[in-house]
């Protein structure tokens, strides 16, 4: 059964992944980097970030939130 | 690519003579045909391997692969918006429509993978469901609930499979200039997809939309290649394109940025409503929500879960980048009123356009067949079999899924004949429709104490909000419908959309409503509470 702790954290850490997917920190910057915007290269490289996060969640993580149906 | 290459060439050296013209439309309609006999075959192959029962036809008995289920639920959920309207928008707006598209299926629909679609997994494992209303009619002793699961959701997607019945019609028609009517493109689809939904149920369906998964994401890419070695690469693209219109570098609005859904595209309410609103809907429309109940193990959602950013963005960011270069390099909106076909024509041979345009028929395709399947399976599940026909046997249902399939297909066919106003507005909206489910579903989930009166609030009580906000004109003006004046109503809520704001007031109800409420005697918590909760 995960623990309370786990369960806080993996919800902050999608919370945070939703959050920062459109850099908005970056609004209205119009700096270009090697033929695409920074911007967009921010949210390539976050997309990357989320998917490790996923894999990570999905082995360590797995099951938070399911109450009775965790083993 | 270089088979496929080889050939297509040899079909147009030996179709030269015949005018420019008419060669290029047969090469066009070679393509597309070509394309339907493939997916027709690979619906024949999943047949021979097809089980006479419901639970078969309907979710290929849950045995779906990684591959097959990643590739089956993003075949499904594109439809044709990848090809035409995504990079239409990028056109018109500048690219920043790659970020809502990231956050809304790459991050949140991912999300809700894990807390949706696992834990409905799980459920429907346990109990057999094989629908959305059959799994919430059983845990609230209601199949009054199950059929307004159900009732609601057809109102949302019949629209909505109509509206890719036009799509389909209207691009074959403009892809052969005329020369394959409206109706009989739209037909020729139609007959295509009853023919191998019917044979094959989920498993055709799982396998032809893997075939139209990887075939959309290898045009894409090869498009954007060709086009940009037509142009002189990325860096020369992005520079006509800083130099055209400046302000789609800039995130954000941009001030001279024309609006194309009513005032603040690209604001941060307008972002974030439209990336929240679509994906809750999108874990919600029938063919999606069917897709948690279908994987083989847990080892597949696993896998599929952290997939989903980068397939996102190996999707979408190649094709919406197209669209928004269009606008740099000067290309003008095509009379189709899509550009990625108009970008095409203008730096790829006659071939190649082609089949892209099959891609985007593939991606249309894709999404109706998974929708005939899931719209019968909610009709004869949620609506004949508890209602009309409880003794019904297996081999019964089986049947009378298949015939479903081509009854809600021919429907849909014959409306799309007629596209009347009323029912393109309520297909164009069903996301939001959808989404407003996804409140009481997800808090019934996790929240033991909800009842069936706070699911029916909710219920009724977001749609009843979401139908007039969106349907009513805006506020101050009047509408006169059978000679009855309406006046509008509030639409916008400070740059939020009516569909984010429903879903809020779903989330209240159930809460409010259940909490004030005690559960009837036929309720059964513990359907969704899993074995060892105590």
């Amino acid at each position: 059964m995960p623990t309370r702790t786990a369960s806080v954290a993996w919800g902050a850490a999608f919370l945070l992944l939703a959050a920062l997917s459109v850099p908005w920190f970056l609004w209205n910057d119009s700096t270009v980097v090697a033929g695409f915007p920074v911007w967009l290269w921010w949210h390539i490289g976050w997309m990357v970030l989320a998917s490790i996060t996923f894999a990570v969640f999905t082995q360590r993580g797995w099951g938070v939130w399911m109450g009775g149906w965790s083993a | 690519m270089g088979r496929l290459d080889g050939g297509v060439v040899g079909v147009t050296a030996s179709l030269a003579p015949a005018g420019a013209l008419q060669s290029a439309v047969t090469i066009q309609l070679g393509i597309v045909v070509a394309y339907l006999l493939l997916a027709l075959g690979v619906g024949l192959v999943a047949y021979r391997l097809t089980d006479r029962t419901a639970e078969d036809y309907y979710l290929a008995s849950r045995t779906l692969g990684t591959v097959v289920l990643l590739f089956t639920t993003f075949a499904t959920l594109l439809s044709a918006f990848t090809f035409f309207a995504g990079p239409n928008i990028a056109y018109g707006l500048g690219p920043e429509w790659i970020l809502v598209m990231g956050l809304m299926d790459g991050i949140i629909f991912g999300v809700l993978w894990y807390v949706v679609g696992y834990k409905q997994w799980l459920v429907g494992k346990a109990h057999g469901y094989v629908t959305l209303g059959e799994m919430l009619g059983d845990r609230f002793g209601s199949p009054v609930l199950r059929a307004t699961v159900a009732l609601v959701s057809l109102f949302w997607l019949f629209p909505y499979v109509m509206l890719q019945q036009v799509g389909a019609g209207g691009a074959l028609s403009a892809l052969t200039n005329g020369a394959v009517p409206y109706w009989a493109g739209a037909g020729l689809i139609t007959v295509f997809m009853i023919v191998y939904v019917v044979l094959s149920g989920m498993r055709g369906v799982a396998w032809t939309d893997t075939l139209q998964g990887l075939f959309m994401l290898t045009m894409v890419w090869a498009a954007f290649v060709w086009v940009l070695s037509a142009v002189g690469g990325i860096g020369a693209a992005t520079d006509a394109m800083a130099s055209a219109n400046p302000e789609f570098l800039a995130l954000g609005d941009g001030s001279s940025s024309p609006s194309l859904f009513g005032g603040g595209a690209y604001s941060l309410p307008w972002m974030l409503s439209q990336a929240i609103g679509i994906a809750f809907g999108v874990a919600m429309f029938p063919q999606v929500n069917q897709r948690f109940f279908v994987a083989d193990s847990e080892t597949v959602l696993k896998r599929t879960m952290a997939l989903w950013p980068v397939v996102v963005l190996l999707l979408f960011v190649p094709a919406f980048m197209l669209g928004a270069w269009a606008a740099g390099l000067g290309v003008a909106m095509p009379e189709s009123g899509n550009i990625l076909p108009g970008l095409l024509a203008e730096y790829t041979p006659t071939w190649f356009a082609a089949l892209v345009v099959a891609g985007a028929m593939a991606a249309m395709m894709s999404s109706s067949d998974s929708m005939l399947l899931s719209g019968s399976s909610y009709f004869t599940r949620d609506l004949y079999r508890p209602f009309v026909n409880v003794d019904a046997s297996e081999r019964r249902e089986d049947l009378i899924a298949r015939v479903g399939v081509a009854v809600f297909a021919t429907l849909a066919f014959v409306a799309s004949l007629f596209n009347p106003p009323s029912l393109f507005v309520i297909g164009d909206t069903a996301f939001g429709g959808f989404a407003q489910l996804a409140p009481p579903v997800i808090v019934a989930l996790y929240w033991s104490r909800t009842t069936l009166s706070g699911m029916f609030a909710a219920i009724l009580g977001s749609q009843l909000f979401y139908m007039v906000t969106t349907f009513t004109p805006a506020a101050g003006e009047t509408m006169t419908v059978l000679g009855v004046v309406v006046p509008g109503v509030v639409e916008n809520f400070a740059g939020w959309s009516s569909s984010v704001v429903g879903m809020v007031v779903g989330l209240l109800l159930v809460v409010g409503v259940s909490s004030v409420t005690s559960a009837s005697v036929a309720e059964q918590p513990s359907v969704l509470e899993g074995p060892t909760d105590d």
